[in-house]
């Protein structure tokens, strides 16, 4: 063994043998790694850096800290500057940079960036602007003698936390804060919005999840043990919503559930309600969990489905045969072998709920709503860091829950068929 | 989602980038469909570039992403004026030389002819369009006649439609509740004027549907699914005259502003874009489009000769917003109070909207 050990084994070109394996898998490697390299590749460049650039710009924003440089060197100096009370240097600084934007044209790109938390600052700033270049010192009073708003705390506040380039301030506004004279506080109860929204999307997201799995359990069941032609034919009728296109399935719900719509014309000719009490089934929450839930139930159908499939029916028969009780014999055997295939179409359902976007905007009316929407309002506003805050949140949240199933249930017991 | 939308509003009419020597990009449905016919087609026949026009929901935050993402491809947008003015203050637009417009007919200078902020720095009117409320002549005989009306549930039962956002709204809600339209923008400036707006809308809230895009408006009156909406008021016109519907406006109370056209910093073919506003904002281009759809040119001299639709029978002049029959009881918006408060009163009307 000893004279094996010291002699090296080598290949039949004489190479080292252990080299030569080396060489060989790390090839095989090379090659695999290309192989998924335009794969790694689309993933990064159309998933990662998107997450990544919304990421950054959540905290980021300088259209302040870019067209008032006088003014964000001064609050660097003076960084315990009392806002009820600038001094005349501040204000200084802050005509010079006004002058400046007035030449520049940054103006609105600056009162943009501040009006997001002191509402009232565009015009504010375009008029301060126009005339910055005649003021005479003393700056404080001449700008003050402009437009007394100038001196209001909350303005300096905003200003100061707009000097950075970097700043928590879209979450702050994310999570139902509001810049007052005194300093950020929490908005009084009629502003509040975004936290409630937030609880609001993820209860009625398990609500859907739920309603989703008592529809389509009995539905997996049935496509799972049917015999082949009547199942193909059930399946069918489950996958052609599937192919529809997400508009026109909402739609058509409009036109059946709206108030003058197919549901309730024909609960009226039934007699069942009067003309004067149609029921309210469209542009509310009820639209929105309805439409949802058959938007998603596929998603729940068939991950149930291909779990269902492989589970032997002999076990139940087992069970039966050794006196179980139907019940018992579903809760204790048939139930517990679907777990992978309810966790995975109830993860799946859930995290597309979350982000639903379309079929609230459609149907939700005004109590509808989800927190999607207002990221979209928010984009269409043009406040993209308020909606990258806001939607970072939601992917944290997500991520959370992610996290949380993980512990409790394994994503390893994930099965999608 | 998120990121999609990111993407798809930056890329938005990338796709048409090479094909044409100005896009024009307008907000679809029958409003862009007049100004194809009146001012895109037309200039391209007469110049011999080619034009296209691309659709958008809402142009001007689409030009904000082209503008801020370093690619853009369309050469003239139209706006609402607030953005008009926004994005000129924000460096998104390029100025327009009020000067280089050309004269009406008459030789009146373009700044004399125009109607008084139907030019600002960066945009040029195309039209000038209103908010109105519409009802169904066949559920109301005697119908509502002013914008009290609208929130009067006992006189007038009946669901009611409301374009979901603040602006437009809160103004009517005031105006509905009589403030003389001269008072409603300094009224809106204070906290007690929103609270009282708010408490306005409280009174209908429940009989509110709420609808974003303007072909709702119309969709909504003619399900029945509301007894009476507010519209925009060339969507309400384009459904009496091109469907029949028994649609009857109701101009009490009615919030106009003008469309601007716009060029955005870094277009493509700048000059031509500029020679196509030039063209599509004379005397006969404004004219034009008020063939199409009612919506009234802010030109005086384009409403010297009698405006036809292009039915060839309808007379446009009492449907314009313009008209002063329909002037009784009329607000501007302005886009000086919407630039500063757009934001804050978005935020407190999504917050009433969701509890």
């Amino acid at each position: 063994m000893a004279e094996v050990a010291g002699e090296l084994l080598t290949t039949a070109d004489g190479r080292p043998l252990k080299a030569a394996l080396q060489a060989a898998q790390a090839r095989a490697r090379r090659r695999a790694f290309l192989l998924v390299l335009p794969l790694l590749l689309f993933v990064l460049l159309t998933f990662l850096v998107p997450i990544g650039y919304m990421l950054k710009r959540s905290f980021e924003h300088d259209g302040f800290a870019s067209s008032a440089p006088a003014l964000v060197a001064w609050f660097a100096e003076n960084p315990d500057f009392d806002p009820a009370n600038p001094p005349e240097e501040a204000f200084a600084a802050l005509v010079s940079d006004l002058a400046r934007m007035q030449v520049e044209k940054t103006t609105g790109v600056a009162g943009t960036r501040i009006n997001y938390s002191v509402p009232g600052t565009i015009s504010l700033f375009k008029g301060g602007a126009r005339v910055a270049a005649d003021l005479q010192p003393p700056y404080k009073e001449a700008l003050l003698a402009v437009d007394p708003a100038w001196g209001r705390p909350a303005l300096w506040r905003g200003m100061e936390s707009a000097s950075h380039v970097y700043t928590p301030e879209f979450y702050l506004v994310a999570s139902d804060h509001k810049l007052t004279d005194a300093g950020w506080a929490r908005g009084a109860e009629n502003e509040r919005i975004y936290l409630y929204l937030f609880g609001k999307t993820f209860l009625v997201s398990a609500l859907i999840t739920l309603i989703c799995l008592a529809l389509a359990f009995p539905v997996a069941h049935l496509l799972a043990t049917l015999p082949l032609a009547k199942s193909s034919l059930l399946m069918i009728l489950v996958l052609l919503p599937f192919w529809t296109s997400l508009l026109v399935r909402t739609t058509s719900w409009i036109v059946l559930l709206q108030e003058q719509g197919v549901v309730n014309n024909v609960l009226v000719a039934l007699g069942l309600i009067d003309n004067s009490g149609r029921l309210a089934m469209m542009y509310n929450m009820t639209g929105t969990v309805v439409a949802m839930t058959h938007v998603l139930l596929p998603f729940m159908i068939l991950p149930l489905y291909s779990v269902m499939r492989v589970i032997p029916p002999s076990y139940a028969r087992a069970a039966r045969s050794l006196g179980a009780t139907s019940w018992t014999t579903f809760r204790r055997v048939y139930l517990p072998q679907t777990l992978p295939g309810i966790a995975a179409g109830s993860l799946l359902v859930f995290i597309l709920a979350v982000g639903y976007y379309i079929t609230p905007a459609l149907v939700g009316g005004a109590d509808g709503q989800l927190i999607s929407n207002l990221i979209a309002f928010h984009m269409s506003k043009s406040n993209w860091s308020l909606a990258a805050a806001i939607a970072a949140m939601l992917l944290v949240s997500i991520l959370l829950l992610y996290w949380l199933y993980d512990r409790l249930i394994g994503i390893d017991r994930l099965k999608f068929g | 989602m998120k990121k999609t939308l990111i993407l798809s509003t930056a890329l938005a009419g990338f796709a048409f980038a090479a094909q044409a020597d100005v896009t024009v990009m307008s907000w679809g449905g029958a409003y862009g469909e007049a100004q194809n016919e009146a001012h895109v087609k037309p200039w391209s026949a007469a110049t011999g570039h080619a034009a296209i026009m691309v659709d958008s929901d809402n142009p001007a935050p689409a030009i904000k992403a082209m503008v801020e993402a370093g690619n853009v491809t369309v050469d003239v947008a139209s706006v609402e004026y607030a953005d008009a003015i926004r994005l000129c203050d924000e460096g998104i637009l390029e100025p327009i030389d009020a000067a280089s417009l050309p004269p009406a007919p008459d030789g009146t200078p373009a700044t004399e002819d125009f109607l008084p902020g139907a030019i600002t720095e960066c945009g040029v009117s195309t039209d000038i369009w209103s908010n109105v409320f519409a009802y169904d002549t066949t559920k109301f005989p005697e119908g509502p006649k002013t914008a009290a009306d609208f929130f009067d549930l006992e006189k007038f039962p009946g669901k009611r439609g409301l374009r979901k956002g603040a602006k437009a709204v809160l103004e009517f809600a005031l105006l509905g509740d009589g403030v003389p339209a001269a008072e409603v923008y300094d009224l809106l400036r204070t906290p007690e004027g929103v609270d009282r707006a708010f408490a306005k809308l409280d009174t209908i809230k429940s009989q509110v549907v709420w609808w974003e895009a303007g072909s709702q408006a119309p969709q909504l009156l003619a399900d029945g699914e509301v007894a009476m909406t507010t519209a925009y008021n060339g969507r309400i016109f384009a459904a009496v005259v091109n469907e029949g519907k028994p649609f009857q406006i109701v101009w009490d109370g009615q919030i106009y502003e003008n469309e601007m056209y716009v060029v955005p910093k870094g277009a493509p073919n700048k000059d031509l874009a500029m020679d196509f506003i030039r063209y599509a904002t004379s005397t006969e281009g404004l004219r034009a489009q008020a063939q199409h759809i009612s919506y009234g040119p802010a030109r005086r001299s384009s409403m010297k000769e009698e405006l036809i639709f292009k039915d060839g029978k309808t007379v446009m002049a009492p449907h314009l917003p313009t008209a002063p029959e329909n002037m009784g009881n009329a607000l501007e918006t302005s886009a000086d109070f919407w630039v500063d408060y757009d934001a804050e009163l978005n935020e407190r009307f999504q917050a009433w909207l969701t509890r």
